[in-house]
């Protein structure tokens, strides 16, 4: 097949002119029209007439083979997450399309824009059981946005372009197209590509009121011990500059969720660090004396806000985000402040008087110099031999700079790379925070550095994660991915063992687990490493990894029984956050 | 306090909608008590309704997950006193039963009911009205050999809805109206998601 340049389709006379395309090479013209240079995916029986017209698109499309469907999901949100635009995942039916559950549901409850193309049977054996025939709708339908199944090629850029408008708009989503394998092969007369901007029935932001802008303004004004917690609806929304703006006009203090990590920088005078379980002291203790409350674009998620009856009772909240469905959700709040945040800080920053609530700050510090006694100097720089997690990410700060993009998996390195990493720009924290899905980093890291191929990007993974989806070392290899994966092993699933040594009478129930030689098994992948143990060879390891061209697997053997503090015991207030 | 709450939601006519619907309420343990789709006065879309019994707040939750799904247009959520709601019920009886027995015939009279097929070993008589209403019905008819019951879900008219043209029109709009108040609720909790 010649390529067919459709550059000229966009225009309102060459759209008269019909081509005659494949269902295929509409899915692919059309993700070329939305921009989207990158997919991850994995081939099929179902999907391969899609396949068979990407031979063809090789030099407009980059499509990355993974190894695992839910690697290539995974993959897709951290490209979605590094680079603000809409990750594009290709599965085929029946188990490859089951394989990206997990990461649908993590996309949905993180608010990651993603679109998934599944192949199909053919359509006239749905319902027959055929061979990897599931009913993906059916299956994905709680965890996606919106889903459809395309049985009819006509539909095809229609769907397409809705898909995107809705993964990529309000609060944001994965959405998943399920199109039938003849749908695929189908030949129709493609009139180009047109790009939804209007969904009847979906509104992504909702109207600005400005009457309670006004009272939240009012609220913030008169407030003595003002606090403002943000989550990721700031870098969602695009807001950095506004958020900074807003904060440092009504001098507040401000922490952030696990995913709004990195929407404001860590050095930044007013940021007071971490909220949850496993976050700061200050924040969390001081959630329950402050007078007003402003969260914005979170979702008072139970890690956040610890036992809910005893959260925050004292303060007057408002409540900024742009899913109305958030409002009074969790927690009821005074004033709710419906819209994309993008627009209503900058209406809230001109009504707020400017203030330095110092005082009120420093309650901050002292809290800060008390964790900072407590937990956080030995974290960092431990007077054992034995190396902790923390010192390692401080050791990573200093030769990043707070420059890299760090990616996570779940558990306590994850809590402890959150406490720890610096950064100085948004989009640079990737991690798994509503699902907490083990095996997310190592394939979310691969999808991270293509949706940010200048930047360093660094995945901080367990040894039990690691285990989870290291068959993504293979992509890595195909693609020579300059990925950094630095494993901090502590010989245990770590932070079900905390649990387990704090609340279950150190009952170690399957948490003792093994782990392949990393460094040889990354040796098998062709990707170079080494393992260390010592304190003194920590800062060149990193330094070596940082400077090695090419992907690089560096393993940190980090203390087995360390525990990850503060913490709010489940169950507990926030004000009750344990220090030990 | 737990009542009784109908929810009515104007949706697009999609294939999957249903179930995206359903599992808002499944998800939370939540059972349907009755569930109704039918066309809508506006051309084109369709119209849920909802009857479950569950308080107010959780009631207000659901109605803006269910309007947070992007093919529904609207959902509103009223108590009893603020509907005029139907439920119609099939009973099947022997014939020769009501043909002997004159008692039967007057309690058919008494409760409304109309004779919709009449054969010779069995009628089918209908009615209309209030679950308690048809309900008493089967009571009263069992002793007389009723041979199988069914009942429709709830159909339920807002009291004080203007339809929902004028609203469709704004939905229609690609760029919502500046007068348009989308988030009334935030005004007048008890107000919510009623027109």
């Amino acid at each position: 097949m010649d390529t067919i340049d459709l550059t000229k389709e966009k225009t309102a006379e060459a759209k008269k002119e019909a081509i005659s395309l494949s269902g295929s090479q509409a899915v692919l013209e059309s993700l070329i029209a939305e921009g989207i240079d990158t997919v991850f995916g994995y081939p099929g029986g179902a999907i391969m007439p899609i396949y068979d017209a990407l031979y063809d698109y090789n030099d407009k499309l980059k499509h990355i083979l993974v190894r695992h469907e839910q690697g290539g999901i995974h993959a897709a949100q951290g490209y979605a997450r590094s680079s603000g635009k809409v990750g594009v995942v290709f599965a085929t039916s029946g188990p490859g399309a089951t394989n990206l559950v997990t990461g649908l549901a993590d996309a949905m409850i993180d608010s990651t824009p993603v679109v998934a193309i599944t192949g199909q049977v053919f359509a006239h054996l749905l319902g027959t059981d055929a061979f990897q025939e599931t009913d993906v709708v059916n299956i994905t339908t709680p965890v996606t946005k919106w889903n459809y199944q395309v049985t009819d090629a006509t539909e095809i850029p229609a769907v397409l372009a809705k898909a995107f408008y809705i993964a990529g708009t309000g609060r944001p989503g994965p959405v998943l197209i399920d199109i039938t394998k003849n749908a695929q092969i189908q030949k129709f007369d493609y009139e180009g590509y047109q790009k939804c901007n209007h969904v009847r029935s979906y509104r992504p932001k909702p109207i600005i009121r400005k009457e309670y802008i006004a009272e939240a303004a009012k609220l913030i004004n008169e407030a003595k011990k003002p606090f403002v917690i943000f989550g990721q609806g700031v870098i969602l929304g695009k807001a950095e500059q506004e958020f900074k703006t807003f904060i440092e006009k009504a001098g507040t203090p401000a922490a952030w969720t696990v995913l709004g990590l990195s929407a404001l920088p860590s050095d930044h005078p007013l940021n007071v660090g971490m909220l949850g379980m496993h976050g700061n002291y200050g924040p969390n203790l001081l959630t329950n004396e402050c007078d007003v409350l402003v969260a914005v674009g979170m979702r008072f998620d139970d890690r956040v806000t610890g036992r809910l009856d005893k959260y925050a009772k004292q303060a007057k909240i408002i409540h900024l985000d742009i899913d109305p469905a958030e409002i009074d959700k969790n927690v009821k709040v005074a004033v709710g402040v419906w819209g994309d945040c993008k627009e209503t800080l900058p209406l809230l920053t001109k009504l707020v008087e400017t203030r330095s609530h110092a005082e009120w700050l420093e309650r901050f510090r002292e809290c800060d110099k008390e964790e900072t006694k407590e937990v956080i100097f030995e974290e960092l720089h431990p007077s054992t031999d034995i190396l902790t997690m923390g010192e390692v990410i401080r050791n990573l700060n200093e030769l990043t700079n707070g420059n890299a993009v760090i990616v996570t998996d779940v558990g306590q390195h994850q809590m402890v790379a959150c406490r720890y990493a610096k950064f100085n720009q948004s989009k640079s924290n990737i991690t798994s925070g509503g699902l907490g899905t083990m095996g997310f980093g190592l394939p979310a890291a691969i999808g991270a550095k293509f949706g940010a191929p200048n930047r360093t990007v660094v995945a901080i993974i367990g040894d039990g994660g690691m285990q989870m989806t290291i068959q993504e070392l293979g992509t890595i290899m195909q693609t020579k991915l300059d990925v950094k994966i630095l494993i901090l092993n502590n010989q245990f699933l770590g932070m079900v063992r905390q649990w387990q040594q704090l609340f279950n009478d150190r009952r170690y129930s399957f948490v003792d687990i093994a782990s392949p030689d990393f460094v040889m098994v990354a040796k098998g992948y062709g990707i170079d490493g080494q393992k260390i143990a010592e304190r003194d060879k920590l800062k060149d390891a990193l330094q070596t990894m940082l400077d090695h061209k090419g992907p690089y697997l560096l393993e940190v053997m980090v203390g087995k029984e360390n525990n990850v503090f503060p913490m709010v015991p489940q169950g507990c207030s926030v004000s009750e956050v344990r220090l030990k | 306090m737990k009542q009784e709450f109908t929810i009515t939601v104007y949706t697009e006519n999609h294939i999957g909608l249903l179930v995206r619907i359903a599992t808002i309420f499944s998800r939370r343990k939540i059972n349907i008590e009755s569930l109704n789709t039918s066309p809508s006065e506006a051309e084109g879309i369709h119209r849920f309704t909802i009857v479950i019994e569950e308080t107010e707040e959780v009631v207000r939750k659901l109605a803006r997950q269910i309007e947070k799904q992007v093919e529904v247009l609207k959902a509103y959520y009223n108590t009893n006193e603020e509907i005029v709601w139907q439920e119609l019920a099939l009973y099947k009886v022997p014939t020769d039963e009501i043909a002997e027995k004159v008692k039967v015939e007057r309690l058919l009279r008494e409760h409304g009911a109309r004779a919709v097929v009449i054969r010779k070993d069995y009628t089918i008589f209908e009615t209309v009205g209030h679950r308690e209403e048809t309900d008493k019905l089967v009571k009263v008819l069992e002793p007389y050999g009723l041979i199988e019951f069914v009942r429709s879900a709830r159909v339920a008219i807002i009291k004080s809805s203007k339809g929902f043209h004028e609203k469709l029109k704004e939905f229609e709009q690609t760029e919502p109206g500046e007068e348009l108040v989308e988030n009334e609720f935030l005004d007048k909790q008890d107000q919510v998601f009623t027109m």
